[in-house]
């Protein structure tokens, strides 16, 4: 009975991260998105099109020294109801209280002063353009604005409906339909997306400082794979220095992603320490949790029928853009005690370590820090009567590397 | 144009190296010169036939050897410069050890010679020769580059400069081609192997405690929001100057590559960002420019001081230095972790001050896709937040608007029918009546920003309580319901609940620089668009992304996956919308077609191959398709690689299929 209310309990820990995720976050008070009781619009909305123009059409000629290069066509000079207004902005308004607008260049609004070698001060219609039929130009002005005259990329889309794909390629009739298929592998598909990739990393890597026993520890990891499907392997133990393992796991999982932050991993775990070995199936998740934090969180069954979990999770606090400090917490839970493994039910052990690396390079960033571990219950209980310590604070350090 | 580098000018250039000393002292430490300037014009080819030799080679990078694919020997490759109307065989002899390929970034071209592995052609194996020939059928500034693997990184990039079949409108003394790139001393797979292990690898600029200690950037709360969403507001860019050099015509900010004037001359300046993976912001401090031409074609001039220059895309500006004195041309990285340097002198050995570089951006909500919820300013942007998704559809619904009626408050009457579907502010729905008719489609809605909101013609919206109840806590970082066409999955972290179209702003970092900064908005074409049919249809495309997974793709699907092609017919009118629903900028690159801007310029809309997606931000152009398989997809090299591709399928209307 307790022991399936723990397993429910269990299970729930180890999923929460994933509903967890659904980010529920009422954005009330989310600053940058700024909801003042008064939106009041502004008087001058500034689009930056305009922002860029207007200056430039203020500074008139600052550079003028080449003789103008060719007079304006007559037809440049053309009215324009645009004259002075963002022209971006107008298209396709009913201009009519406009028309009356008394300026005369299509160019006005437009920086003039900016047209390089043209000498004119005025703004009235130099042509950079030296050698260009410019007698289209008007034409636009009048298309591009008159009211309901609109065209080109002012106009909607309609709404037809798109052809199917057909299932041939037409490079195949230029190169050969063997050919071109191999290349679509080879070149296209898999080199856009559909590679394997890998990296082993070793989170802990250390050497433990502590009175009268000083240990070693690792835990790190190791994928391959594409994006969605990998396989990975874990590994975790500690040893005290000139004595043996203290504990030893493998593990070889599958793992999926889920969503952008998560993924299920299962497969098999093997304890070569403590004696006797076990295997387990292995069930869990792993991921980046909202606020950023890394959490890893595992069901454990074995051969004979016992169940343990464990709890992970840290958090890269970067000091500076070199100097990392990262928060951990590993803990382990089992469903029953196992006497041969001197594991007893409940919270079975916890480890808080605080590590501050150097990433002058990020693959091999050595670290110092304090880690605490402690057994509780029936497990400490067991530790003791063997003879053995239960937990207690040592300096460690190490390196924090991947490859 | 450019000299040719002789022995006098290499003397007088020693000679003048003891005085570049003396200029250290006001450079920072990165920009110290280890050459007086180089003032090297890039190798020309040109002519019927050309031959390019692609193979390994070294190059010098400030003082440093690197490694590098060139062609015939340089990095950038050789000016390929043409002439409209000719007919061009290009021999392109594959020396490495892998296949290489060579797509002509911006050239109209049979789609079988567009240069794309697996879409036009097989790709051209090691040691081995492949011939393309096409005739010239444009001018203007272009580029060209490897279509395999990450070569490009590696310097597999170069100019192409066509000259007018008929008088160049554009007049000018003397021009330079400035290639922007970046450059890593570390093997490009290398590079994007740790961004898939660790996506901020190369971001040595991220918010840190002792930062917020200090005050500096985001105030607790914002970072506590931030770190919810698991979002990083100083991931501006994903590849940055703890690895990059980035250089102009191949030479490093120490180099000083220099580009020669003789005061009082039109200088045009052939701006092509032929990197990777940065968006670059560029500007010569004194000296504006008035950009001429975009992507090869021409625009109507218009003067600026600086501006934002995606990956891939290309600018002619001309300047005319006035005085005898040297100017420097500052290509500063988006996330301002570096800079391209070059300088324009008079002569060879001349320098100007290096500015230092400006503070980087952090991302805002309004990056992140919630740009219609700054509703306190009212402004363009939050009006065009309204309309996500609308686009189109009722573009009609503007055209019958009475500006009079507008400037004068004449009411809510005025503007019915506005759809505020979108906004999920339900206690706002009384002011939505009063607003109703506004759903003009994305493209327009800079007509908005001309309006009068000042005026009370929208009460709802100066009704601070009609604000306040909009539903914000129900905010959802992946709404799919915004987004009903792409896939939900792993690799769409975020879906932008509001986009906006922000073609009208200057760029990530560039809002308050306080000078004039060029927007899509500002340019129009100096020719009237060859097609200016309504578009028949609409496409929507979501840029979709995951940043800790580093997965990039189009519709929540990477190209691996085997997605849909995307279909036109030949000769058809559509209408693409882009929709960013990540926080990064992306330059989205079609081949073999330019599309036209819509941003409101009517038949002037700028023609472009390539356009930046501003981050949460949208872009739509109008297209007419040409028929053939054509690559579509991000310049950001390594989102590309990622998966950020498609192929856009046009057949002619018998030959598709029912």
């Amino acid at each position: 009975m307790k022991r399936s209310l723990l397993l429910v309990g269990l299970a729930s820990a180890v999923a929460s991260p994933v509903f967890g995720q659904s980010m529920d976050h009422s954005m009330h008070n989310m600053p940058g998105m700024t909801m003042p009781a008064k939106p009041v619009a502004k008087a001058t909305p500034k689009p930056a099109g305009k922002a860029a123009a207007k200056p430039a059409a203020k500074r008139k000629a600052p550079v003028r020294r080449a003789a103008p290069r060719r007079a304006p066509t007559a037809s440049a000079r053309a009215a324009d109801p645009h004259a002075g207004h963002d022209m971006s902005g107008m298209q396709g308004m009913n201009m009519g209280g406009q028309r009356a607008a008394p300026a005369q260049d299509p160019h006005a609004g437009h920086d003039m002063s900016a047209m390089p070698g043209m000498g004119s001060p005025a703004a009235a219609g130099q042509d950079p353009h030296a050698g260009h039929d410019m007698s289209a130009m008007p034409g636009m002005a009048m298309e591009g604005s008159q009211a309901g005259a609109k065209v080109g990329t002012d106009l909607p889309p309609g709404n037809k409906p798109a052809p199917a794909p057909s299932g041939d390629h037409l490079a195949d009739r230029f190169w050969g339909a063997d050919t071109m298929a191999n290349s679509r592998e080879n070149d296209l598909r898999r080199e856009h997306g559909g590679m394997t990739y890998y990296q082993v990393l070793f989170n802990l890597a250390e050497y433990q400082a502590r009175k009268g026993r000083d240990g070693y520890r690792w835990d790190g990891e190791a994928w391959v794979g594409g994006d969605i499907n990998r396989l990975w392997l874990k590994s975790e133990g500690e040893g005290g220095v000139g004595k043996t393992l203290k504990s030893a796991e493998l593990q070889a999982l599958y793992s999926h992603a889920l969503d952008p932050y998560w993924n299920l991993q299962a497969g098999v775990r093997y304890d070569f320490k403590p004696n006797p070995s076990r295997t387990y199936a292995t069930i869990g998740i792993e991921g980046l949790a909202p606020y950023q934090f890394e959490v890893e969180g595992a069901l454990f069954l074995s051969d004979k029928g016992d169940v343990l979990a464990r709890a992970e999770g840290y958090y890269d606090q970067r000091i500076t853009n070199y100097f990392v400090l990262q928060p951990r917490v590993e803990a382990n839970f089992a469903a029953q005690d196992v006497r041969e493994t001197g594991i007893g039910s409940g919270l079975t052990d916890l480890e808080a370590g605080l590590r501050l690396r150097y990433e002058g390079r990020r693959e091999f960033a050595p670290y110092i820090g304090v880690s605490w571990e402690r057994q509780f219950g029936d497990t400490a209980r067991f530790s003791r009567a063997r003879g053995d310590d239960t937990g207690g604070f040592s300096f460690v350090a190490g390196v924090r590397t991947w490859f | 144009m450019s000299r040719v580098l002789d022995r006098r000018q290499v003397l007088r250039g020693a000679t003048l190296a003891g005085s570049g000393l003396a200029l250290s002292a006001y450079m920072p430490a990165w920009a110290q010169p280890v050459s007086a300037g180089i003032a090297k014009p890039l190798p020309t080819v040109s002519g019927d036939d050309i031959t390019l030799k692609v193979a390994h080679q070294m190059m010098m990078i400030d003082g440093r050897q690197s490694h590098a694919i060139g062609i015939n020997g340089t990095v950038p490759a050789p000016l390929i410069r043409l002439r409209e109307g000719q007919n061009v065989r290009l021999h392109v002899v594959n020396e490495l050890d892998e296949e290489t390929s060579i797509h002509w970034h911006g050239l109209l071209v049979p789609f079988q010679m567009d240069g794309v592995p697996g879409i036009n052609f097989p790709g051209i194996p090691a040691r081995s020769t492949f011939t393309y020939e096409f005739p010239i059928i444009q001018s203007g500034t272009y580029w060209y580059h490897s279509h395999s693997g990450l070569q490009e990184q590696e310097g597999h990039y170069g100019p192409i400069l066509i000259d007018p079949k008929n008088p160049d409108p554009v007049q000018f003394d003397r021009e330079h081609v400035i290639v922007l790139s970046d450059h890593s001393f570390q093997h490009p797979h290398y590079l994007f192997d740790r961004l898939k292990k660790e996506s901020g690898y190369f971001n040595r600029q991220r918010q840190t405690l002792g930062g917020l200690l200090a005050g500096k950037d985001q105030p607790l709360k914002e970072r506590l929001m931030w770190g919810k969403m698991r979002m990083d507001p100083a991931d501006v860019a994903d590849v940055t100057g703890s690895t990059y050099t980035y250089l102009v015509n191949g030479h490093g900010p120490k180099d000083n590559w220099t580009a020669l004037f003789r005061p009082g001359e039109r200088v045009r300046l052939r701006f092509i960002n032929a990197s990777s993976m940065t968006t670059f912001n560029v500007r010569i401090p004194g000296l504006p420019m008035t950009i001429v031409a975009a992507d090869g074609l021409n625009v109507r001039p218009i003067q600026i001081d600086e501006f934002q220059f995606g990956p891939a895309e290309t600018y002619d500006a001309i300047v005319t230095p006035p005085d005898m004195r040297a100017y420097t041309l500052v290509g500063e990285s988006v996330d301002r972790s570096g800079m391209a340097r070059a300088t324009l002198a008079p002569r060879e050995g001349m320098a100007a001050e290096v500015p230092p570089l400006r503070k980087r951006p952090l991302a805002t909500m309004k990056d992140m896709g919630m740009g219609g919820h700054d509703m306190s300013t009212m402004d363009h942007g939050s009006m065009q937040g309204m309309e996500s998704g609308v686009t189109g559809a009722q573009a009609g619904s503007m055209a019958g608007m009475d500006h009079s009626t507008m400037d004068h408050g004449a009411g809510a009457g005025s503007m019915q029918g506005m759809d505020h579907s979108q906004m999920n502010h339900g206690a706002a729905g009384a002011a939505a009546g009063a607003m109703a008719g506004m759903t003009a489609p994305q493209a327009q809605s800079g007509a908005m920003a001309g309006m009068d909101h000042g005026s009370g013609a929208m009460p709802g919206m100066t009704d601070g309580q009609s604000m306040a109840g909009m539903d914000m806590g129900s905010m959802n970082m992946r709404d799919f319901s915004k987004a009903p066409g792409v896939k939900k999955g792993p690799g769409v972290q975020t879906i932008s609940a509001m986009p906006v179209d922000r073609t009208g702003e200057p760029g990530q970092g560039l809002e308050n620089v306080g000078h004039r900064v060029l927007t899509y908005r500002d340019l129009v074409a100096l020719d009237r668009n060859p097609d200016t049919r309504a578009p028949e249809r609409e496409i929507k495309l979501h840029l979709t992304g995951n940043m800790e997974r580093y997965m990039w793709g189009f519709d929540g699907e990477k190209l691996s996956e085997s997605p849909d092609p995307i279909t036109l017919l030949h000769g058809e009118r559509v209408r693409v919308t882009l929709i960013n629903d990540t926080m990064m900028g992306h330059p989205i690159h079609i081949h073999g077609h330019f599309f036209d801007l819509v941003t409101g310029k009517g038949a002037y809309a700028p023609r472009k191959h390539t356009v930046l997606v501003q981050p949460g931000g949208t872009v739509s152009w109008d297209v007419t398709g040409e028929e053939g398989d054509w690559a579509f997809h991000c310049h950001m090299l390594y989102h590309m690689h990622a998966g950020m591709m498609r192929v856009v399928q046009v057949r002619k209307a018998g030959e598709a299929a029912a």
